[in-house]
């Protein structure tokens, strides 16, 4: 039925370039609350009564071991897993339970997935201008024209992620590390309240960490960002505050050095990590 | 040829006659005359007493007599007057036997002869006096079958020897059919007492005296009667419900045994394979081959073919393993329409080398017949068979999974490719192995097949639609899920067939699964968490 | 408008639409010209059976244009689009029924044969309204684009993609036909409807409607086809290739998803149930038959063996394979099956860009095993 009704509502047209405003309220607090959440597979607790409040303009990195349930913890942000129980709240106005991905990202939740997930069949253009912040509705995006304006603010992504020369290139031949500075600028065009990076200098070179590591600071202050990462070294070269999952519930909170003295991070995540690397 | 045979149905007339001569020359036979000439009167009323007085007599030859005279072939000498048995009725001579000694008389004119006729009152009469006769013999099968004949057909001159009957008989079914018999009589008699009798008997005869009872002006009567067919209807639906859980089952399992090697396949491949019916087809002309290389032992031919139906599956699954789909891995849509083509192909191949027309394969004699639970409901036993073979198949594959190495290997490669071939375990050989399983399962599946339906061509393309909606249905990837989902979808269907005939039925479990993936898009038993997001 | 005449315009200024319909019209030319200037004991006339055979050709065409937009676009393999197509050539059946009026063999004034035959009384009420042409090509359209709505809500709503949604479409196309079979559905059963009179008030077995009809459905397709370009040049088209290599990611860009799958489904059923209804005057009779998964199985080798994703490529694939269908049928029938089973192994195996990958024409990349990824899943 809203396919009929989207189809018939032809009298509101957009304008791409208006930025569409994130109606997400943080006048009373956080951008991101997390209470009790609680979800199993199988019998298997994934997340167990975890809390978590990320505020709005703040850079979180989120580090755990194996198995410690940082990406189901991104999939119950995005709607993608249904939590059993639990509560979470997009500002103090939108119950994301409620909602599902198109909705959620609507709001102004972007998320980079842990494996680079770009359209490979389309051009870096073409995904970046499908990314835009825009009418992603049927009618609106079949009559869509590439404006002027559309370009320019595309122009100025793929500059900033350093893609220019290959715009016109389908997705499918960049690189690993390009694919995954692909998937940030197309959380650059969605312009969020709120990104999720799962992992984003898997792949990378030193330089492209460093890249990665000035941008997403960079973003810090305008947008809120979680970060969910292994190399500790990026952690540290970008975490003002930092999360230690484990076993599905928050182990420690607190400044990198804090934590990474606190003996029972220690134990389950450094003291692996430190296992790994003697190995 | 003719004169041959009546010279043959001569000389065994003659050793007949040779063999019961002494008993019946002995002396003459008054008595005997007396009872014949009784039977012979205009009046058929006065014909039905001559034949209880005759069954009364307890004379010997009465069977023989009453043989005769049912087949019309009691008749009587016109210039004479003496009673002979025709034995043969046929062109214009007829040969005869005396009938009082059995001595045999030569040819006769049937000019010359008379016969006692009969109406069909008497008819039933004799049906029913022959009955009480047979129950006197001393196979317990035989008199059975004759306390059978008596539902209905009791006289009241019967009563009092079959009571005594009763009283004698050794065999509990006999008596209870017996005393059947009898309630049946006394209810047409008015006898209220009697309906007690035949509370809960599923038989015709019983339900149809107790309806003409329930109709009766006798208030009582007509209420004892309502009441013991109110209790038989619900054992008639207790019995019509078994049946169709039965004929559910029963394509349940075929159901079962088609998509379970399917499920196999798609669930460690994720490979949907459109040629898994051509297997089964395969299988089915297996077995249908090895008929023909041992005709008349059906029953060795059978079991021989469960193996060689499996082989031969699996070798062709092999075969179209290597040549089509190895070649399209990580591409499911082009693997199935690929897989379509070798339908195609196998087709027409069994076409052209065969026959376009259907074969039917001979069910061995331990598999035909059925097993009778009670007197309404009786299972037919190829279907029993291949119910139980769908569960041992079941039960293998559930083996094979849990306990061997293969199953371990494919369970891991199911979870995860990658990691598995990370751990050493060689994915394209597990992938020839499971493919060749998941095909030798359909050959197994076309060899309980051959034993339903008849094997054609187009064996495999009216079971695949149905088995990818048993995958669908229950979950992929797992055996469980294709049980449950297998059996319900055949008893759901036998569920709606008799209210919606088949086609529509069909139909509504199409709809049904449609709407049933909007609740549980991933099947009865889903694959849950990462695993499923693949 | 203005917008949408824009975005339906502008395949006309790409190269490969402009080379499309030139072909398409000069072919069209052709053999309009061949048969009608040529005398018919001249070596190159056209009959009039030929053109009717060309149009039927064409009717498939244009079907293999609409599952090509699903496939090659949208990445869902519909193994029932035969049912669209029969649907449209149903709606088309029914109007061309009412159009022979009391001409019948039983000459009822309202009743179709079929329906005296078997001693019903009055018209089922879906028979209704059918007796007008506007109606009737109104349903061509909705009856498979209804069907396609509600099918594809609920498939698409709960997420039914990949190999699934391919069976429960094949699923569905085989319901139909069983359920078309049946006479008391009031569409003529096993026999279906033919004997058709009259379209439109013209008389369709003379050489000037054939002819006419033949041009028709030249004109269809190169809208269809016109059509489907602008859908997949435009954003939405390009939202439909993202959604085919990275449905979640699209998702979560806030993109409807399921809507959008919606949409073009929708379009794609309608555009199948035009062929459809253009069909059925030309072959004169729609029976079940084309209900039949094989059928429908059938149309997407056509598209395989053209090149999907494309529109081009299906089109070319849908005549070679029913050309080569006519020839086989004709000189050994027991082959057909051979060449049919031998192609769909051979084009999956060994051509799986079709002939438009011969070609050399680009076209949306497959993306390449996405099992590669150097770093495998954590956490």
């Amino acid at each position: 039925m809203n396919v009929l009704k989207s189809l018939a509502d032809r009298d509101r047209v957009f304008d791409f370039l208006v930025p569409v405003e994130s109606p997400v309220d943080v006048r009373h607090g956080p951008i991101l609350y997390l209470e009790d959440v609680t979800v199993s597979f199988d019998g298997f607790r994934a997340i167990e009564r975890l809390n978590l409040t990320i505020d709005d303009g703040e850079l979180r990195c989120i580090i755990g071991p194996n198995g410690a349930g940082k990406t189901t913890m991104m999939d119950i942000i995005t709607g993608k897993t249904r939590p059993d129980a639990g509560r979470v709240w997009f500002g103090s106005r939108h119950d994301l339970l409620t909602m599902n991905e198109p909705e959620i990202a609507s709001l102004g939740i972007g998320r980079k997935f842990q494996k680079p997930t770009t359209f490979e069949a389309l051009t870096v253009f073409e995904n970046l201008e499908l990314a835009m912040a825009a009418d992603k509705r049927i009618l609106p995006t079949l009559t869509a024209r590439t404006t002027g304006e559309v370009r320019s603010r595309i122009e100025e992504v793929m500059t900033t992620i350093g893609l220019v020369e290959l715009r016109h290139r389908p997705a499918g031949i960049l690189s690993h590390g390009q694919k995954q500075w692909l998937e940030i600028g197309m959380l650059l065009m969605q312009r969020p309240r709120l990104l999720l990076v799962d992992e984003p200098v898997a792949g990378m070179t030193e330089q492209e960490m460093e890249r990665t590591a000035e941008l997403l600071t960079g973003l810090a202050g305008q947008q809120s960002v979680v970060v969910v990462e292994h190399d500790m070294g990026f952690v540290r070269s970008i975490a003002r505050t930092v999360t230690v999952l484990h076993q599905g519930s928050v182990l420690a909170e607190g400044r990198m050095d804090q934590v990474s003295l606190d003996p029972r991070v220690v134990e389950v995540y450094l003291g692996a990590e430190a296992d790994e690397e003697v190995a | 040829m003719r004169m041959i045979r009546s010279l043959v149905q001569g000389l065994l007339c003659l050793v007949v006659v040779a063999l019961a001569a002494p008993a019946a020359v002995a002396a003459p036979d008054d008595d005997g005359q007396a009872l014949l000439e009784a039977l012979d009167t205009r009046s058929y009323a006065d014909k039905g007493e001559a034949i209880e007085a005759l069954v009364a007599s307890g004379d010997e030859r009465t069977r023989r007599w009453l043989d005769a005279l049912l087949d019309g072939k009691l008749q009587r000498h016109q210039d004479t007057g003496r009673f002979v048995v025709v034995l043969e009725n046929r062109g214009r001579q007829w040969p005869v036997a005396d009938a009082l000694s059995g001595e045999r008389l030569g040819e006769m004119s049937r000019r010359e002869l008379d016969r006692i006729g009969i109406n069909n009152a008497l008819r039933g009469q004799l049906h029913s006096t022959l009955a009480v006769l047979d129950l006197r013999v001393d196979d317990v099968r035989a008199r059975r079958e004759a306390a059978r004949e008596l539902l209905g057909n009791v006289e009241a001159a019967m009563l009092a020897p079959l009571q005594q009957r009763v009283a004698d008989e050794a065999d509990g079914e006999v008596r209870r059919l017996l005393e059947q018999a009898i309630a049946i009589h006394r209810l047409g008699q008015g006898d209220a007492a009697a309906v007690e009798g035949l509370a809960g008997s599923l038989n015709p005869e019983a339900r149809a005296a107790l309806r003409a009872a329930a109709r009766s002006d006798d208030v009582a009567l007509a209420e004892a009667a309502s009441g013991a067919l109110a209790g038989i209807e619900q054992k008639l639906k207790l019995n019509r419900g078994v049946e169709t859980l039965y004929f559910g089952l029963s394509l349940g399992s075929v159901l079962v045994l088609a998509a379970i090697g399917l499920a196999i396949t798609f669930g460690v491949m994720g490979v949907i394979n459109m040629a898994h019916g051509e297997l089964m087809m395969l299988g089915a002309y297996t077995a249908w081959g090895m008929q023909q290389l041992l005709p008349g032992q059906p029953g060795l031919a059978l079991i021989l073919s469960i193996p060689a139906g499996f082989l031969v599956a699996a070798l062709a699954g092999i075969a179209i393993e290597r040549s089509v789909i190895q070649f399209l891995k990580g591409r499911p849509l082009e693997t199935l329409l690929a897989t379509f083509g070798v339908s195609l192909i196998l087709q027409q191949l069994v076409r052209t080398l065969i026959s376009p027309l259907n074969r039917s394969v001979v069910s061995p004699e331990w598999m035909s017949g059925s097993l009778m639970i009670n007197e309404g409901l009786s299972l037919t036993l190829n279907r029993l068979f291949v119910l139980g073979f769908a569960l041992l198949v079941f039960a293998g594959l559930m083996l094979v999974m849990r306990r061997t190495r293969l199953g371990l290997e494919v369970r891991a490669v199911t979870q995860s490719r990658a990691m598995a071939r990370a751990m050493g375990i060689r994915a394209t050989r597990v992938d020839i192995l499971t493919f060749a399983l998941g095909s030798g399962v359909a050959g197994l599946a076309g060899v309980a097949l051959s034993q339903l339906t008849n094997v054609g061509p187009n064996l495999g393309q009216n079971y695949i639609i149905d088995s990818f909606m048993v995958v669908v249905f229950g979950g992929v990837g797992n055996l469980w899920g294709t049980l449950v989902a297998g059996l319900s979808l055949g008893v759901i269907n036998q569920v709606l067939e008799p209210w919606a005939g088949a086609v529509l039925a069909k139909i509504l479990v199409l709809v049904f699964i449609i709407l049933f993936i909007q609740k549980r898009p991933r099947g009865l038993f889903p694959q849950k968490g990462r695993a499923a997001e693949g | 408008m203005l917008a949408s005449r824009s975005w339906l315009s502008r395949p006309l200024h790409e190269r490969s639409t402009r080379l499309f319909l030139g072909a398409l019209i000069a072919a069209l030319a052709v053999v309009t010209l061949l048969n009608l200037a040529l005398p018919a004991g001249h070596p190159l006339h056209v009959s009039t059976y030929t053109v009717t055979l060309l149009g039927k050709y064409l009717c498939y065409a244009l079907l293999a244009v609409a599952v090509d937009l699903v496939w090659g676009y949208l990445g869902i393999l519909s193994l029932g689009h035969g049912a669209f197509f029969a649907l449209g050539g149903y709606a088309m059946g029914m109007y061309l029924m009412r159009q022979i009026g009391d001409r019948g063999v039983y000459g009822h004034p309202v009743l179709p044969d079929f329906m005296v035959f078997l001693d019903w009384q009055s018209l089922p009420w879906y028979w209704h309204g059918f007796d007008m042409a506007w109606f009737a090509f109104l349903m061509v359209l909705l009856a498979p684009g209804l069907l396609a709505l509600v099918f594809g809500f609920l498939a698409f709503r709960s997420r039914v993609t990949g190999v699934y949604l391919s069976i429960i479409t094949q699923a569905l196309t085989f319901a139909l036909m069983l359920a078309f079979f049946r006479n008391e559905m009031g569409f003529g059963g096993n026999n279906g409807l033919t004997d058709f009179k009259e379209l439109l008030g013209v008389d369709l077995t003379t050489d000037a409607t054939r002819l006419g009809l033949f041009l028709a459905t030249g004109v269809a397709l190169a809208l269809g086809y016109v059509l489907c370009r602008a859908i997949v040049a435009s954003k939405l088209g390009r939202v439909c290739v993202a959604t085919r290599d990275a449905e979640a990611r699209t998702r979560f860009l806030g993109y409807r998803v399921e809507r959008f799958q919606l949409f073009v489904f929708v379009v794609s059923a309608m555009l199948a149930g035009v062929a459809g209804a253009l069909y059925v005057p030309q072959v004169g009779i729609i029976n079940p038959g084309e209900f039949s998964p094989i059928f429908s199985i059938e149309i997407v080798l056509w598209v395989a063996l053209g090149g999907r994703g494309t529109l081009y490529g299906a089109v070319i694939g849908a005549l070679i394979v029913n050309y080569a269908k006519t020839v086989f049928t004709g000189v050994m029938p027991d082959a057909w099956l051979f060449a049919l089973g031998g192609l769909f192994v051979l084009v999956t195996v060994l051509l799986p860009k079709g002939i438009a990958g011969l070609l050399g024409y680009r076209r949306p990349r497959r993306p390449p095993d996405s099992s590669t990824t150097p770093r495998e899943a954590s956490t």
